[in-house]
Formats: structure tokens, C-alpha cells, sequence
């Protein structure tokens, strides 16, 4: 069991190490072939940098290290975030990436999951022409796949932001469901809230009843202030929640436009048009750019009207914000063989500027060479 | 032989002591200096651990004990996939813990968990940094808070006094247990209503994992039939 690794009962040793390493030149190969430069970023990151990113949810997925001196350090969990600093801080012209080796996840009790897995991967950042670029990422991906049979699955988490931005409520509403798109839970609870707001505790209703003086001497009276969060936060707040109470709720049309939009799944060019009959005119650029992006994948060989599409594919893959897309393995007890997205939000956050489009994607070496025995 | 863990002092072992002797099942301990020992009577076969609150999920977890009185809260939040490990057993009806978000008493705009997810996003903003939570159970609060679909926290850790932290401006909220909620009042915190992560109490847990010979599985079903205990 010594040379056990992910997915593969011997590739530490003798000939199932050679054929892994032999594999793993060939998807470097082809993804430098592509134009992508080597990177190896670092192996341990700044847990701050991850948690800041995802939030405290990822202690529960990534290997947190305690460091006397740095502090907080987590082992990569994937190659995606050092990436795209190596870029950021590089500077700011377009540039593609090729990487590979280990990331380390953490798995729930009893989970067959490996905790230590390869990834091969390529990183497509600040091109000029998106829809060209996300079809690129997606074919540069399954011909690493070296035609193993695999099901793709795509989505687009752009049209949701779309269908969000085209609501017609408040602004507090629509950030709020932007924040919490990656919590399907949680957004249909705030979606059914907006419609059917609860009535006010009978102490909340008072409180808005009052005028800001009012509100102050009730602060005051409530107890110390304790923390940093500060009376101005807590007026604040109160204020939100009066405009909140006084606006209308979420109209019934509304909350069905975005639930239907979000349910839309099928092949890609079905999925399109169904798309385009429940759009608002604000969402066609979306879906303009979508359609863009199955001309792109057609012009490289791909059948793209037929590629599966699901709206709500991508809401539990933290960090992608457009186009996303997996590569399923054919074979049961293997996790995707490969997959990627577009992520230019996260950009945005490792920089101090307005970030980059950016769309990448890996393949699991170990998984890929055992659906292919 | 089996073994029976019990809290090796503390209110904890002295309401399992009673508890058990209530049933026949009598804890003597050993004679002055040796204040870590001691052996059950009215039962045969059974063989004392006494060991710190912390360690009975442990060693019920490793298998190490076969039946231990510790709070559900312990097991709960200490042992990861505890389902497969341990069976919680039976209430004692003492040792009641509730697990709580508290947040300050002056923020009269957070009510429930909805308004704190709402004031951690208007915190972030305002501050550049996530709101900080204090808290020794990461675990359980963490699983809570992101089941709810709170977000923009940040857990910090707090092994003790962890109702001070607010005052002392190491955190915004804390995850604590509280009984009464007086300590709670004193450090100018409140529960959110809907804030109860866990109403915890004593139980008399058994091992999933501790393997038993034929004898020990006598001895466990005569001391399990004497105290009420289902082995399910």
C-alpha cells in the first residue's frame, strides 16, 4: 500500500510511477505547446490570503499549518490563487501559465477522497477576447484528457449575475443575492424572504418606528459597546433596515424570472434559446457573449449545441464567476477528470487595480491515467 | 474487565457519581494521595478510568474505554465523524450546556442569525476586515454558521473567558456555552434568537470502537441493563 497514491494503487514506484511521469510530460508538453509558460508557485500559502478569499469554510477543506514565526500557513488546495498572483505581481501583460503538481485538500470523516492529489493545469490571463479564450480553456483541457471517455458539463454563472443585476427591487436585495449566489440555501432563502418579508419582532418594529435621536437613546440604553462594530454601523444598519421595511416585496414575476433562469438546463443551444425567451433586454449582452463562446467552441471542432449546459452548474465551485465547465469520468469511483472556469473577480481581489479576465482549468493526472487503464 | 470513564473531578463527577450509585454501581476512590484512582463495586467486571473531561471522547473514540460520562458538546465538536466512533447514549439529566451565538446587547439591529450575516457583510465593508467571532468550539461553529449561510466571519480562538473577548475588543461576537446566561448579561452579550447551536447535557456514552471479548460483553450487558443503557 506504500506506493498507493490518489486513484492509482502503485504510481510511486517502478512502472506505475514511470507511466504517471510519462503522462504528466505529455499534458505539460501540449499545454506549452499552446503558447503557456512553466510556473511552479510556492507550496505553502498565507491561510490569511485563502480565508480572506473563501472564508473560514475552507478550514474545513484545506490543511492549516501553525507556523511559530509566520503564523497561519495552508498548504496549496489549489494552483489557481498562487497563479494568479505570480501574474499580478509579474505585471500586467497577457500571459498563459502551465503548472502541475500536488495540492492537498482535506476530506470529511470516512470520505474515500484522496487528501493528496496532481493537478496539470494552464491559466489564460487578460486576453482580449473571452469567448475565444473560454473556448480555448475548455479544449486545451479536454485534449489533455488524451480521449479518455468522459460527459461534459458546462454552465455560466454570468448569466445568473445577469438575471440578478435585471431584477427589478432594491439595490440591497440584488447585493445580497450576488453575495450569496455560491449558497444555493441560503440565496433561496433570501428569495423567499424579499417575497414574503416576515413581519418585524415587535421590538424591531418599535425601533423603526423611531426617529434617529430616538434611536440613539436606545443604543445607549441597550448596554456597552463592546467589539468594533460602532454606533454608527448599528444606525446604519437600522436605516437599511427601514427602507427595507418600507419597500415593496420582491414581486412574484421577479422571483420566478430568476428561479426559471436558474433551472434551465439541457444541450447548450436549446439551453440558449430558453435563455433568451426569459431574458430581460439588460441580460442579452450575457447571453450574446454565451452564444459567442458556442461559435468559438464550434470553429475548434467542438459540437457545441449539443455540449450539456445547466444554469446553476458552478454554484458550489467557489471563485468562478462565468463560464464553467467538467469533465466527468465515464468510469464510477473517479471525481471529474478535468475542469475549469473563468474567475476574473478573484483577479480583481489579488490586485490593488481593477483585476483581469482570466479562465483556466485542470486535469487530475493520477484519475486520468486510471480511467484510461 | 471493562472500562468506565469518569471526569477525574469537578461538579461533572460528582453528579455521575451519585448518578450511578442511584443505581447500584458504587465509585469508590482509592484511599488519600492516590487521588486518581479508584474502582466500582456492585457491579462485577468493571474498572475505573478517571481521566479529564477532554480526554473521555478520546479514549471512547480510540476505543480505550468501553462507557464514559462527558458532555455531548465535547463529542460533538472533538471528534471528527463521531457517528461511527460513538454512541451517545443515555441523558443524565445533568450538566446542561446550551451552545449560543451571543453578539453585543447594544446591537439592536441583530436579532437573528439573518441580521448577523447582514451586519458581518456591512462590517466588512466598513472595516476591511471580516467580524471576529471568539469561540474554543471552531468546529461546531463553524459547521452552524455556514449551514445558516452566515458569511464574512472570521473565527478566532479563545480557550477561556471567551464572553470577555468583545469587552476587550479582541472580537465582535463570540460561541460559548452559557446556562444561565448571566455571565452573558455581565459581558453586555445577548443570544440571537435563533442562535441555540446545541442544548448539551451529560451522557453516558459507549464506545463503537472498543473491541469486547465474550466476557467483556457480559460485563458490558449486565452493567448496560443495570443503568438503563440501550446497546442498540
Amino acid at each position: 500500500m506504500a506506493a498507493a497514491r490518489a486513484y492509482l494503487p502503485g504510481g510511486r514506484i517502478g512502472a506505475g510511477l514511470e507511466a504517471l511521469t510519462a503522462l504528466r510530460a505529455r499534458i505539460m508538453a501540449r499545454f506549452m505547446d499552446a503558447g503557456a509558460e512553466p510556473v511552479e508557485p510556492e507550496t505553502l500559502i498565507s491561510a490569511d490570503l485563502l480565508l480572506d478569499l473563501y472564508g473560514e469554510d475552507i478550514r474545513a477543506r484545506a490543511y492549516i499549518l501553525h507556523d511559530p514565526v509566520e503564523g497561519e500557513l495552508a498548504l496549496r488546495p489549489d494552483f489557481t490563487v498562487p497563479v494568479a498572483r505570480l501574474h499580478m505581481e509579474g505585471g500586467a501583460a497577457p500571459a498563459r501559465y502551465a503548472y502541475e503538481g500536488l495540492v492537498w485538500r482535506r476530506q470529511a470523516p470516512g470520505s474515500a477522497r484522496p487528501a493528496e492529489y496532481l493537478q496539470a493545469g494552464i491559466e489564460l490571463i487578460g486576453g482580449a477576447d473571452p469567448a475565444a479564450e473560454e473556448a480555448e480553456a475548455f479544449t486545451l483541457i479536454e485534449g489533455a484528457l488524451m480521449g479518455v471517455e468522459t460527459r461534459a458539463m458546462t454552465g455560466d454563472l454570468s448569466i445568473a449575475f445577469a438575471a440578478i443585476a435585471a431584477l427589478r427591487t432594491t439595490e440591497p436585495r440584488r447585493a445580497a443575492l450576488r453575495r450569496h449566489l455560491w449558497r444555493p440555501a441560503r440565496f433561496q432563502a433570501l428569495l423567499d424572504r424579499f417575497a414574503a418579508p416576515p413581519p418585524p419582532s415587535p421590538s424591531r418594529a418599535r425601533l423603526l418606528a423611531m426617529a434617529e435621536p430616538a434611536r440613539r437613546a436606545e443604543i445607549a440604553a441597550a448596554g456597552g459597546f463592546v467589539g468594533a462594530r460602532g454606533e454608527a454601523e448599528i444606525l446604519g444598519r437600522l436605516a437599511v433596515l427601514a427602507a427595507e421595511e418600507a419597500a415593496p416585496p420582491l414581486a412574484a414575476e421577479e422571483k420566478a424570472m430568476i428561479e426559471a433562469v436558474l433551472k434551465v438546463r439541457g444541450p447548450s443551444s436549446e439551453a440558449l434559446s430558453r435563455l433568451r425567451a426569459l431574458a430581460r433586454p439588460e441580460m442579452a449582452p450575457a447571453l450574446d457573449r454565451m452564444e459567442r463562446r458556442l461559435d468559438a467552441l464550434a470553429a475548434r471542432g467542438v459540437e457545441a449545441g449539443a455540449l450539456p449546459f445547466d444554469a446553476a452548474f458552478g454554484r458550489n465551485l467557489e471563485y468562478y464567476d462565468g463560464f464553467v465547465f467538467e469533465f466527468r469520468a465515464a468510469r464510477p469511483g473517479l471525481p471529474p477528470l478535468g475542469g475549469g472556469g473563468r474567475y476574473d473577480a478573484l483577479t480583481a481581489l489579488l490586485s490593488t487595480g481593477p483585476g483581469e479576465p482570466a479562465v483556466g482549468g485542470i486535469v487530475r493526472p493520477e484519475a486520468l491515467l486510471a480511467a484510461s487503464a | 474487565m471493562i472500562r468506565l470513564g469518569l471526569p477525574s473531578k469537578g461538579r461533572l463527577q460528582e453528579a455521575a457519581v451519585e448518578w450511578l450509585a442511584a443505581r447500584g454501581v458504587i465509585v469508590e476512590r482509592a484511599e488519600e494521595g492516590r487521588e486518581y484512582a479508584g474502582r466500582v463495586t456492585g457491579v462485577e467486571d468493571v474498572s475505573l478510568a478517571l481521566l479529564s473531561a477532554a480526554e473521555i471522547p478520546q479514549e471512547l473514540a480510540a476505543g480505550r474505554i468501553h462507557l464514559g460520562v462527558t458532555g455531548e458538546d465535547l463529542v460533538r465538536e472533538t471528534i471528527p465523524g463521531w457517528e461511527a466512533k460513538i454512541d451517545l447514549g443515555l441523558p443524565l439529566g445533568f450538566g446542561h450546556a446550551d451552545l449560543v451565538v451571543a453578539v453585543p446587547a447594544v446591537w439592536v439591529d441583530v436579532e437573528t442569525l439573518h441580521d448577523l450575516d447582514a451586519a458581518a457583510a456591512q462590517f466588512r465593508r466598513a472595516h476591511g476586515r471580516r467580524l471576529r467571532i471568539a469561540t474554543k468550539y471552531h468546529n461546531l461553529a463553524r459547521a452552524f454558521l455556514a449551514e445558516r449561510g452566515v458569511a464574512d466571519f472570521q473565527l478566532v480562538d479563545s480557550q477561556g473567558a471567551t464572553e470577555a473577548t468583545a469587552l476587550h475588543r479582541t472580537a465582535e461576537a463570540i460561541v460559548d456555552i452559557t446556562s444561565s446566561g448571566e455571565t452573558l448579561r455581565a459581558n453586555h452579550l445577548k443570544v440571537l434568537e435563533d442562535g441555540l447551536i446545541l442544548a448539551s447535557e451529560a451522557r453516558l456514552c459507549r464506545s463503537l470502537a472498543a473491541p469486547l471479548s465474550p466476557e467483556q460483553a457480559t460485563a458490558l450487558a449486565r452493567l448496560a441493563g443495570r443503568l438503563g443503557l440501550p446497546l442498540g
